[in-house]
């Protein structure tokens, strides 16, 4: 049910089944080592090159998905998401293994959120088992998006770390047997461009589209930042998380510490990897393991994940563009 | 909040280079590199005597080139670079490391449409800006030259 502008309000039969992730080397050694279901030992994870690594890891992803919620290729209705990468080659590339209808989505690192909507409206349309997936690669972004691998450059003091790793979700229409978080409803955010340009700097040029998408989503469907135990935002680092909290802090008090962000949770302080994760496969890696994980065991009840992403190319940011920015907001509930 | 009041808000938060350490750290690696490169001079003047110094300096700006690349073949190039920014741009090893690094990037893509075809995609401004200056150089030295 549509509630005010961007905002489905869901039935409750969306539920998050199983999930899976697989992480790169760094992310394995990170804060959430834990927590993922398998952690590479070599970026290129045996092959050739690290586009054919990021469609192998995308391949293990869902396998392991499907080995952990015992369901076969051919019952899945879509296998949805996408990735950073040009024609979402390792998104297309990693479908073609298995027996199941596939659609490649895009909302830069946003994916993840854009999936899940996307999927719990298939589910509102009669599908019965879904697949989110959305994945990211630190050797294939810094390729598309940078420069090559072995350029001595110096990080300016705003760069990110693209993560390498994928995180997948099965949603069902169907109740499993074993209790499972639920999305009960989510907020399609809009592109918003505050004319900021520094294509190394992207957690400020996203925090306001975020910021857009949380109030509007707690607008719409009525509730205070208190409903939700935290409110993640997927990859604005440490400098856009702060940008949030201080525009959220001018509305709602203060919610610092139901704010985090899955980029500023990836890594430790000690690898030096700017001012946190970003990509894709960022806040999926980060739901599919440790929140999926805490909220199975009762450690958070009700989450709102907004994945964050910054829509910009290389060219266009050679072209002079500044850099438009996207959140879609999820509600997760148990 | 607009446009304006937000780049400033970003101004005020957003963190600066740490100059005096970035600094330091080019100066020292990137002399150590000159220091390098001066050692080599020396020891090919003394071990060639029959060489000019013109050749001294060719044959020098070939070994410090070979080591360059070589040491981004290693993979340790990029990590020298990591502390000294500039330091280790500047000299003709970072010449070799912005040729040598993308030939090793896009190698996977064949031998003519990958290395050769982009081996220059970072180095190609150096040389373009550097032959039109050397051309201009050129024009302007031979105008003087007619009076």
């Amino acid at each position: 049910m549509k509630k005010g502008r961007q905002t489905y309000i869901l039935d409750g039969k969306v539920y998050i089944s199983a999930t899976a992730s697989i992480a790169g080397v760094d992310e394995g050694n990170g804060r959430l080592r834990d927590f993922f279901d398998f952690v590479i030992d070599e970026s290129e994870f045996g092959c050739k090159s690290h586009e054919k690594a990021e469609i192998k890891l995308r391949k293990h992803a869902i396998e392991s998905l499907l080995q952990n919620a015992s369901v076969e290729a051919d019952e899945i209705d879509a296998i949805i998401g996408g990735d950073l990468l040009n024609q979402l080659v390792p998104s297309g590339f990693s479908a073609r293994e298995f027996d199941a209808p596939f659609c490649g989505l895009y909302s830069a690192c946003a994916t993840f959120g854009q999936s899940l909507a996307t999927g719990a409206l298939l589910l509102g349309g009669g599908a019965k088992k879904v697949i989110c997936c959305t994945s990211s690669h630190f050797a294939t972004a810094e390729r598309q998006y940078r420069f090559p691998l072995e350029l001595g450059t110096q990080p300016p003091p705003t760069a990110q770390r693209t993560v390498t790793g994928v995180g997948c979700a099965l949603l069902t229409s169907e109740r499993p047997k074993n209790k499972c978080p639920k999305i009960t409803s989510f907020t399609l955010g809009k592109v918003i461009d505050m004319g900021l340009n520094d294509p190394n700097n992207m957690g400020a040029a996203m925090a306001p589209a975020t910021y857009e998408t949380i109030t509007t989503h707690l607008d719409e469907r009525g509730v205070n930042a208190d409903y939700y135990d935290l409110i993640v935002t997927g990859d604005l680092g440490k400098l856009g998380r702060e940008l949030l909290c201080s525009m959220l802090g001018k509305k709602y008090g203060a919610v610092k510490d139901r704010i985090n962000d899955c980029g500023c949770m990836v890594f430790k302080e000690i690898q030096k990897c700017g001012l946190g994760g970003s990509g894709a496969g960022c806040s999926s890696l980060v739901f599919c393991s440790y929140l999926y994980k805490t909220m199975l065991e009762g450690g958070l009840k009700r989450i709102l994940l907004v994945p964050t992403g910054a829509m910009l190319s290389k060219d266009s940011s050679l072209q002079g563009e500044s850099i438009p920015a996207i959140a879609h907001a999820v509600a997760i509930e148990m | 909040m607009d446009k304006k009041e937000y780049s400033e808000l970003v101004e005020q938060t957003t963190p600066r280079t740490k100059e005096g350490k970035t600094l330091l750290f080019a100066f020292a690696i990137g002399g150590l590199i000159c220091t390098i490169g001066q050692g080599v001079s020396d020891a090919l003047a003394a071990l060639i005597p029959s060489f000019d110094a013109k050749k001294i300096g060719a044959l020098t700006g070939v070994v410090m080139i070979f080591l360059g690349s070589l040491l981004t073949g290693l993979g340790v190039y990029d990590k020298i670079g990591y502390y000294a920014g500039a330091g280790s741009v500047l000299p003709i090893t970072g010449f070799a490391n912005s040729v040598v690094s993308p030939a090793m990037e896009y190698n996977k893509e064949g031998i003519v449409f990958g290395l050769m075809a982009k081996m220059f995609s970072i180095a190609g401004p150096v040389i373009v800006s550097g032959v039109c200056a050397s051309v201009l150089i050129g024009v302007i030295y031979y105008i003087i030259g007619l009076f």
